[in-house]
Order: C-alpha cells, then structure tokens, then sequence
C-alpha cells in the first residue's frame, strides 16, 4: 500500500495505522449482510403499519408494531409485578409459618410453591422445556430406528409402510388419545412431571420421530461405497463400524432430519397447547383471544413474534450443534 | 432394625395422635367446635371466564384462602366439560360450576361421578343476545315507550320473525354453554314461555342434541366464543353470562334482549362444586373454603356494591376475565346495557351474597332438576320423593353450616346475615316472580311441572 512505499519518509504514525485498520474491517465488513436484512425489516414494519390501520376488527383496530412493542413492555411490567407479589407471598407464608411454630413448636410447617400466575415469561419457558424434551424423547427412538432401517433392506420393508401411514397425521390427532392414555397410565402421588407436560411433549415426540427417521434412513443407506469397503476390508466389528464409519458419514442428513423436525415439533406444540390449554405460549394465545380485551390482539402479536424468534432460535441451535459433531469443519451449513 | 425403628414411629405416632385428639377436646370444650387443620392445604380450583367466578378471584386477592392456611392455584378452563372433567379426575379440587353440573354427574347424565356443592355462589348475572338482524326484525313488535323498547322483552315478540324463517327454510339458531347449563334452562324458559319450542332430549334413544320438535335450535358453545359465534353468523343468538352479552354491544354485534333476572327474579346461577370423595375426605380444607368463599361474597356485596369497582379492577386482569374494565363493570356495578345507549339499572344483576345467595337450598336444586325432566333430560317421570333425594345427595347445607358457624364465631360476619341454621328447612317459600307468571313450590315438583304449556309431564318420548 501507499504507505509502506519507500517514498515516504515516515514509518507509518500509530494514528495512521488505526485508521487503516478500520478501514479494512469496514471494507471486510459485509454491508449487504447487515443493511439489507435491516431494510427488509424496516419496510416489512412500515407495510404492517399501514395494513394495519386499514383493518377494524371487533376488538378494534388491529395492532401495529408501536401497539405491539408497547404491549410487549407491559408483559415485562405484569412480570415484574408477579415477581413482587410472589416475594411478598413467602414473606407471609414465613411468618404464618413463625406464628404456627410459635403456639405449637411441634406444628408441620413448609415452604409452598408460589400460587400466583404464570406470567408471559415462565410460559415461554414451559414451552422451550417442552419441545426440547419432546424433541429429545423423538430423537432417541428416531436415529437408532433410522440407522436400523439404513443399515438394513429388511427393517427398511417392515417399518416402511408403518412409517408411510403415520407419517401424514396430524399429531392433532393424537392428542386425544395422547391425554387419556397419559391421564391412564401416569399415576403417581408425586408426580415428577406435570400431566399436561407429557401430553404436550408426546404430542410434539410425535411429529419430530418421522423426519428424523426417513432422513437418518437415506442417510445411512447412502454411505459412500468405497467407506464401507475400507470397513470390510478392515472387518471392523458391527458397533465400531456404525460409530466410526456409518455415523460420521450420515450427520449431514440426520441432522437435516433433525432440523425438521425441531421446527414441526415447534409449530406443532403451539397448536396442542392451544387446543388442550396445557401451559405455554399455545395457551397465552388463546386465552387472550377468548379474553377479548382492546389490547389482546396486540398481545397476541407479541406472542406470534416471541414465537417466530425462539423458532429461529432453535433451528440455529441445532446448527450449532451439528458444526460441534461434524467431522468436516469446513463444510457450508444453510 | 429398619421394621423396629418404623415401630418406634407408628407408637409415637398414635401418642402424638392422642395428644392432638385431647387437645382438640379440651378446646372444644372450652369454646366452640373450632376447625381443624386443614388436611390439604395446596389446591387447585377451576373456572370458566366469567364474571361470576368473582368469589373465587377475590377469596385469592384479598388473602381469604390463605387466612384459612390454604394455598390456592387458579385455572382458567377452556370449557365447561373439561373443567367437569378436571374435578372428577382430580386435577381440579373443586371449581366454578353450572348448577346443574353437579346434578346432572350425581344422576348421571353426561359423564357419571358424585359431585356436591357445599356453597351456591351467585344469583342472576346472565342474560340473551340477539344479532343485530334479528333485532331489526323483531324490534316491530316490540312494544316502546319513550321511544324505548318496554322490558321485559318477551319471546312472543321473536316468534314471528322465528316463523318467517321457517317459512323461508331457514333453521333459527341459538347458542347456549352446555346442555345442563343455567342457561339452556333459562334461553328455554324464555323461548317456550313465548311458544317458541326449544326441542326435547331423549337420552334414552341416544338423542342427546335437544332439538326434537324444535323450532328453536340450540347449541353449544364456550362463552368466551359466543360473541365472535354470533359475529360469525352461524348461530343468531345466545344466552351467557357476563361479560360476554356486553360484550356484544360493545362490539356492536347485537342486542341483549332480557336478563334472567326478568325470566325468574334471583334465580340461583353458578355453584363451587367438589367430589363427594374429597369433601369426606377433606372436610376441614371444605368449610375452610366455604368460608373464605362466604366472605368473599360478602365483601362482593358490601356496602351497597361499594367494592364492585376494586372487584371489576381485578376480574379484569388477563389471568381472571381479562375483558376490557368498562365491559365487565357494566353488569358488575349495577347496569346494564341493552341497545348501544339504553343504560338502565339493574343493581342486583349480580348478586353474592344478599338474599342468602350463597346458601345451597335445596328447592334451587329441584328447580334445575324440574327443568331436566320438563326438556327430557331425564326421560322417565320420577316421584317427588327422588327429586327431594337427589337434593339432598347433592346440595350439602350443612358443610355450608359448619362454615358459617365459625364465621360467626371469629366475629367476621353476623348471625343476623345467614338463615336460622336451627330451622331453615333449605326449601324457599313459593316463588311467584317468573316472567310466565308460574308460581314454582320446591317440595312439589310433579305439581310444578304439570302446570307448563310446552315440556313433558308423566309422559315419556
């Protein structure tokens, strides 16, 4: 560069080099990455804005960013409240609690979980916990199911028409049965899990086994030929040669199938917590529409978008997760 | 060493055991029979988004439940059948309920368990909408005053633009919240009275819909639907409660026609229902939430409605009614609207606690059951002795005694504000305020129904 030409007499100044420094991290910078995804951002809201006000529901008019963004604070303000009142709650459950020890120092006294509501917050995590748990239970049975049926012509023809059948329901569907069957069989005096967390979580288990097992399938059946020979040749015994051979080469597409089935999973939950009012998002939505206050709408927006970001969120998630087990680093993940 | 050690335990446990049994004695004989422990102290009550549920709500809010030593979690439910359900499977110890739920699971129709109401939680408190285009047709044969309509708006008036459909070969719809509702009941009262007929049940031959010989169709829908049902046009009216008739003028959607408490003047409506396993089971934790209940009623009522608005502050939160304040505190604070504009009074729209509204007397309980025989729902006549039985099983006064009693005793309410639990035999006198003017006597029922134009009588389908 200029600079570092012999006609100049100066050896480049600290100032000097900070600027270049900048400059070239400005040019590495890919503006295109940041300013585009900004500006689509910035004319989806104005086009929301404007679509907006044109629509008059019952409820009133329907909710743009502005009602939105301000409804989302006071969700953050209802929760800092819930906070407050579930701190004063233990300060009365602790001194009901001194007062009983106090006339009978043998009385029976605990500490009980705060009654109050769940607020938009804790829903949110109800349903994270939920479908990661339901996505996790499905993965299990999925990706040995999947390497068997890869492995294997047989189990492929047996569980082929199984999997053709099941595939296309609606876990929906399900659900009914889902409930009274875990309403049946899980009993317990202290149950570990909620009743309505299984329904929900078995309901998304579901609709996460399928794709994750076709993908794993297609993937395990397409090692490339001259891998296994090396393992024939080689005769690795059958455990090492599905984890050092079959399993390596099919990451790429069992967590193609995985990725799937974290996002149907997802969708999936909102849809059966709504339709059976077990706890979370699916739920705070619908019982803000059946509330039918002015601010619901917006509120239901706030949910809609929390709901879309977390979606994303999980799909990088597993993208992360795939760059950790990947063996080729360098592969491009979409 | 295990076995023996658990020995040592079961001993020490029958001495303390003994300790507490002469304890309690001794203090019992000292004062009056005071309450235990309670024997369950986490619960889980169930409800509907309603207004009505406001007993509940403020027992929470104002600390009633924990002055008891309960702790309670409150669920909204998405309908009427999943918070039955919810009590008989256990996931809900008790909830807000239809009068006629616990009736109808005690005999069996619907789902079958033994459910008991210790504690009646409101009168009143609903009303019938119409759409806005069935008003613009019936409204010709409403008669005004004023330039106003006259209530109490009568079905007569409806039935000839219910004909004209028929004529057109077009179904009249109505929607109600559940086929042993307050409201199925009261939407039936009205249209029959006005000879419309709403249809019979026959349970017996598997028809469970209610529309036999109708010339009204009801069906069923959740309240909080019922406005965007009726938006939807696919029913052309409904009876609910609040908030969800206001809501309608609010929206501007239709026209609430009459109240219930023009068809029958403080009429019993909601319920807390429990099983009978529990209530046995638990009898201390049941008065203890009758009587957190019973004073949530009264500060409901106090003072002339003095603490309604503080109330309707409250059921408006999202986690209670969550409608908007001026929709619940239309009804809630004394007035209701009709037609958008058309305010009128009516201060004992919701009542709590005044006319000992929270006492369950069994002559309430045989009205729903009369209605239960009258559209079918019971397909066989039955004596008058069964239906005073059924009461009984039923409607627990004496839970609800047991509460008051402390109540009075802690100084917290005034013998004066109950019946005379010595000898208060739980039937009203003769009601005479029904807007067909049938005058309706508890103890006998077989007599009452005889006396309907339109219902079934020793006649079976």
């Amino acid at each position: 560069m200029s600079m570092t030409t012999p006609q100049s007499e100066y050896s480049p100044s600290r100032k000097d080099l900070l600027s270049q420094n900048l400059r070239r991290w400005i040019k590495s910078f890919d503006i295109k990455g940041v300013v585009y995804p900004l500006l689509g951002i910035v004319i989806f809201c104005l086009l929301w804005s404007l679509a907006a006000s044109r629509i008059d529901t019952s409820l009133g008019q329907f909710p743009g960013p502005s009602q939105v963004y301000s409804q989302a604070l006071v969700l953050v303000d209802e929760h800092q409240a819930e906070r407050v009142k579930e701190t004063a709650f233990y300060q009365r459950q602790e001194i009901r609690n001194a007062k009983k020890l106090a006339e009978n120092p043998d009385a029976n006294t605990k500490i009980r979980q705060y009654t109050g509501k769940e607020t938009f917050f804790e829903q949110i995590v109800t349903s994270l916990k939920t479908v990661l748990f339901g996505f996790i239970v499905a993965s299990v049975i999925a990706i040995p199911a999947g390497i068997a049926c890869g492995l294997s012509d047989g189990v492929y023809k047996a569980m082929n028409p199984l999997i053709q059948i099941f595939k296309p329901v609606s876990p929906l569907a399900w659900l009914p049965l889902i409930t009274m069957v875990v309403s049946a069989t899980y009993i317990s005096e202290s149950p570990f899990f909620e009743k309505s967390f299984l329904v929900s979580a078995f309901t998304v288990s579901l609709c996460c086994l399928w794709p994750t097992l076709i993908n794993t399938a297609v993937g395990v059946a397409n090692v490339d030929k001259d891998l296994l020979n090396v393992s024939r040749v080689i005769k690795l015994p059958a455990t090492t040669h599905i984890r050092k051979i079959i399993l390596p080469a099919s990451v790429p597409m069992i967590f193609t199938g995985l990725r799937l089935s974290l996002a149907t999973g997802w969708m999936v939950l909102i849809a059966a917590e709504m339709l059976s009012q077990n706890p979370g998002l699916g739920k705070f939505v619908w019982d803000e529409f059946q509330n039918g206050s002015s601010s619901s709408l917006a509120r239901i927006m706030v949910a809609v978008v929390v709901i879309g970001l977390l979606g994303f969120a999980l799909d990088r998630l597993i993208l992360v997760l795939q760059k950790t087990v990947s063996w080729d680093k360098l592969a491009v993940l979409r | 060493m295990y076995l023996s050690s658990n020995k040592q335990h079961s001993v020490a446990n029958i001495l303390s055991a003994l300790g507490i049994g002469i304890v309690v004695a001794l203090s019992s004989v000292n004062a009056f029979a005071e309450l235990g422990e309670p024997e369950k102290d986490e619960l889980t009550f169930g409800f509907i988004k309603l207004t009505d549920m406001a007993p509940i709500a403020i027992a929470y809010e104002n600390g009633y439940f924990e002055d008891e030593g309960l702790y309670v979690t409150i669920e909204a439910q998405a309908n009427w059948k999943v918070l039955l359900d919810g009590v008989i499977d256990g996931q809900l110890d008790g909830a807000h309920m239809l009068a006629g739920q616990p009736l109808a699971a005690t005999i069996g129709y619907g789902t079958k368990a033994h459910i008991v109401t210790p504690f009646s939680m409101d009168l009143n408190g609903n009303g019938i909408t119409v759409s806005n285009d069935i008003w613009e047709q019936m409204k010709e044969y409403v008669p005004t005053k004023n330039g106003k309509p006259v209530h109490p708006i009568k079905a007569d008036y409806l039935k000839p633009v219910v004909e004209s459909m028929a004529d057109r070969g077009e179904a009249f719809k109505m929607g109600m919240v559940f086929p042993v509702s307050t409201h199925n009941y009261e939407l039936r009262y009205w249209l029959a009275a006005g000879n419309i007929h709403p249809g019979y049940y026959a349970p017996h031959k598997g028809d469970t819909t209610g529309t036999i010989d109708a010339q009204a169709l009801l069906s069923v829908t959740p309240p909080p639907q019922m406005p965007s049902t009726l938006e939807a046009g696919t029913i052309h009216g409904y009876c609910v409660g609040e908030p969800w008739n206001q809501q309608a003028v609010f929206k501007g959607i239709g026209v609430p026609v009459i109240t219930d408490y023009e068809i029958w003047k403080n009429n019993p409506e909601k319920v807390f229902g429990m099983t009978k396993e529990f209530t046995e089971k638990y009898p201390n934790t049941t008065a203890r939430v009758v009587k957190a209940l019973i004073r949530a009623g009264k500060w409901l009522d106090a003072d002339n409605n003095a603490n309604r608005p503080a109330a309707v502050k409250i059921l408006a939160q999202s986690n209670y009614v969550g409608a908007d304040y001026e929709v619940i505190a239309n009804s809630m604070t004394g007035t209701f609207e009709y037609q958008k504009g058309d305010r009128r009074e009516v201060p004992d729209f919701n009542v709590f606690f005044r006319y000992n509204a929270t006492y369950p007397y069994y002559s309430d309980a045989i009205w729903y059951l009369t209605q239960m025989r009258r559209w079918g729902q019971i397909s066989e006549p039955k004596s008058d002795d069964w239906y005073k039985k059924v009461a009984a099983d039923v409607y627990k006064p004496k839970i609800y005694a047991i509460a008051a009693k402390e109540l009075i005793a802690e100084g917290l309410l005034e013998a004066s504000e109950f019946p005379d639990f010595d000898t208060e035999s739980g039937f009203k006198p003769e009601q005479t305020e029904f807007i067909d003017g049938i005058s309706y006597d508890g103890s006998k029922p077989n007599a009452y129904l005889e006396k309907f134009k339109i219902g079934l009588k020793q006649d079976v389908l």
